[in-house]
């Protein structure tokens, strides 16, 4: 495996506070990694680096040899790095359909000029473009909600809509914020499937950030600590769950 | 159903000028030219939520440079003379929306009203070009050896163009563009994250929209034959966003009835100019509270399953 997203000295303050203090964050190609720590620690603001909406003080973050930091936020998903959010963040007022197919903007071909005057080469790059949007929301399981406005579906819904937006832009790496918030443990087991297949049939890597434990230590090839900005430990799934420093952190230091 | 009142619609269109007397005939003519500025302002300020108080600027450019082209342009014809007339405005539409690219809500309201006020005074002071507020006679639209001298004459002018920009505009939302503009609408974050150039496409939805004033605007200044900056104040930019706020943003259709709707009631209006205001409050207020879609929302709300 090459490294594929390669993070190192990031920082940034907000304000005096150090949201995230000299991270360095190496994820292999074909992937699994999750970041966890407790709230605050600068989960978030890691993807926020990665896809172009916040700039870092110090640091550097290569995705294929390419700097990421030169780029704006459209062209970091065009190079291949989608995201989910972690409190959603829908198309509202758009169709489930429609949220997918903005993914896709990037992959059609259709300006102002070709789609004012429906010439034949826009209409069928359409087509194309709504069957393989369908796809996708069967892929997630929301075939049958294509119609229907993204606000008005369940949380857990949206979050899967989110998953499927990003896939349409034919990512290489995905950023999964928080995917399993709000679901139950039967949901949460079908999620981690999903990722799996995603992983294995369609040779995306994964980065994510995730409390629930039984997500994070079932499908994780790596896992990665944050506390207070600062990455406190990295390694397998078992070796965490075991390292002192992140029962510590988690837990609060034994009295 | 639907198809039978669409083909009520259009032979009584078509056969309009034959059938009404001549003023109505003009004030059809009227609607329709409302009609493409609300269809224009709707693509920025119903898609992409820009919204400006600042078309009847747009539409002063796209006027003046059809009366102009018509002065200087040897005998232009009217399609050429429209297209150009929408190509400057557009250019005037993306010098316009770069500068607005930092501004949001009320704050690029304000540019947009101030730029509508600067129009004007350009107006005034270029007197050598546009004769300034002594007013500037439009030459007679043109198609080859013919000049469409008659009301029924330009009201089919009116209605070919409403009606090419009508289905264009059906076409660009319908698909990549149009979501492109709902999605910066929507979630600008989003909309980035999902590889849409934000930037670009705002400056794209100023141009497209100052576009279709520009070309309302030439068929504006056939309609009425002699400009003066005055027919360009600030209340017909508020007439056209209450023509959009009425018939429903981000919603084609709804600009066409809305446009019909507010171009209409002005006209009934007219011996009453110290209540339009009022009126025109109470219809914006009106929808804000009871009927957020417009009539186009409130349709699809009648019709859905």
């Amino acid at each position: 495996m090459t490294g594929l997203l390669s993070v190192s000295g990031l920082s940034i303050n907000f304000g005096g506070l150090a949201a995230l203090s000299d991270l360095d964050l190496e994820v292999a190609e074909g992937a699994i990694v999750a970041l966890i720590g407790p709230n605050g620690a600068g989960k978030t603001t890691v993807f926020n680096v990665l896809s172009g909406l916040y700039h870092p003080s110090r640091g550097r973050v290569t995705f294929r040899g390419d700097d990421l930091l030169a780029l704006a936020p459209y062209a970091i998903a065009r190079r291949g790095v989608a995201r989910t959010f972690q409190n959603t963040e829908v198309f509202r007022r758009l169709s489930a359909l429609d949220n997918v197919l903005i993914g896709r903007h990037a992959h059609i071909k259709g300006g102002v000029l070709g789609g004012a005057l429906a010439l034949p080469r826009v209409r069928s790059e359409e087509a194309r473009a709504r069957r393989d949007a369908r796809a996708l929301l069967d892929l997630v399981g929301l075939g049958d909600s294509a119609n229907v406005e993204a606000a008005s579906l369940p949380l857990g819904h949206q979050k899967r809509l989110e998953m499927a937006r990003a896939l349409a832009a034919e990512p290489t790496l995905l950023l999964l914020d928080e995917p399993a918030g709000g679901l139950n443990p039967t949901e949460t087991r079908e999620l981690m499937g999903l990722i799996r297949r995603l992983r294995d049939e369609r040779k995306l890597t994964i980065l994510l950030v995730e409390h629930d434990m039984q997500l994070v230590m079932g499908i994780s090839d790596r896992v990665a600590v944050l506390d207070h900005g600062r990455k406190i430990a990295e390694g397998k799934p078992g070796e965490i769950s075991r390292d002192p420093a992140v029962i510590e952190a988690y837990l609060g230091a034994p009295e | 159903m639907r198809r039978a009142v669409l083909l009520v619609f259009v032979i009584v269109g078509l056969a309009w000028p034959l059938l009404a007397p001549r003023y109505f005939v003009f004030l059809a003519s009227l609607v329709f030219v409302n009609a493409i500025v609300a269809m224009g302002l709707n693509l920025l300020s119903g898609y992409t939520h820009q919204l400006s108080f600042g078309h009847a600027g747009f539409l002063a450019i796209g006027a003046y440079t059809t009366a102009l082209l018509g002065l200087h342009g040897g005998g232009l014809p009217a399609p050429l003379a429209l297209l150009g007339a929408g190509v400057v405005t557009a250019a005037v539409g993306v010098a316009l929306g770069l500068p607005c690219l930092r501004l949001e809500g009320l704050y690029l309201t304000m540019a947009t009203l101030a730029f509508g006020f600067v129009v004007i005074e350009a107006i005034l002071n270029l007197d050598r070009l546009t004769n300034g507020a002594d007013g500037l006679r439009v030459p007679a639209a043109r198609m080859g050896p013919w000049a469409l001298t008659t009301d029924g004459a330009r009201y089919y002018l009116v209605v070919v163009v409403t009606a090419l920009l009508v289905i264009a505009a059906l076409n660009v939302t319908r698909m990549r563009v149009g979501r492109a503009l709902l999605a910066i609408r929507e979630s600008e974050i989003a909309a980035q994250a999902s590889g849409v150039p934000v930037a670009t496409w705002k400056t794209i939805a100023f141009a497209l929209s100052a576009f279709y004033t520009g070309v309302a605007g030439g068929l504006f200044a056939w309609l009425i034959g002699t400009l003066s900056p005055d027919a360009f104040d600030v209340f017909l930019s508020v007439d056209f966003v209450v023509m959009i706020i009425l018939g429903g943003l981000g919603s084609v259709p709804g600009s066409i009835v809305g446009a019909a709707v507010v171009t209409v009631l002005n006209d009934a209006l007219a011996g009453f100019q110290n209540y339009r205001p009022l009126i025109f409050g109470t219809i914006l207020i009106g929808c804000m509270l009871f009927m957020p879609g417009g009539i186009a929302g409130a349709w699809r709300r009648q019709t859905a399953p």
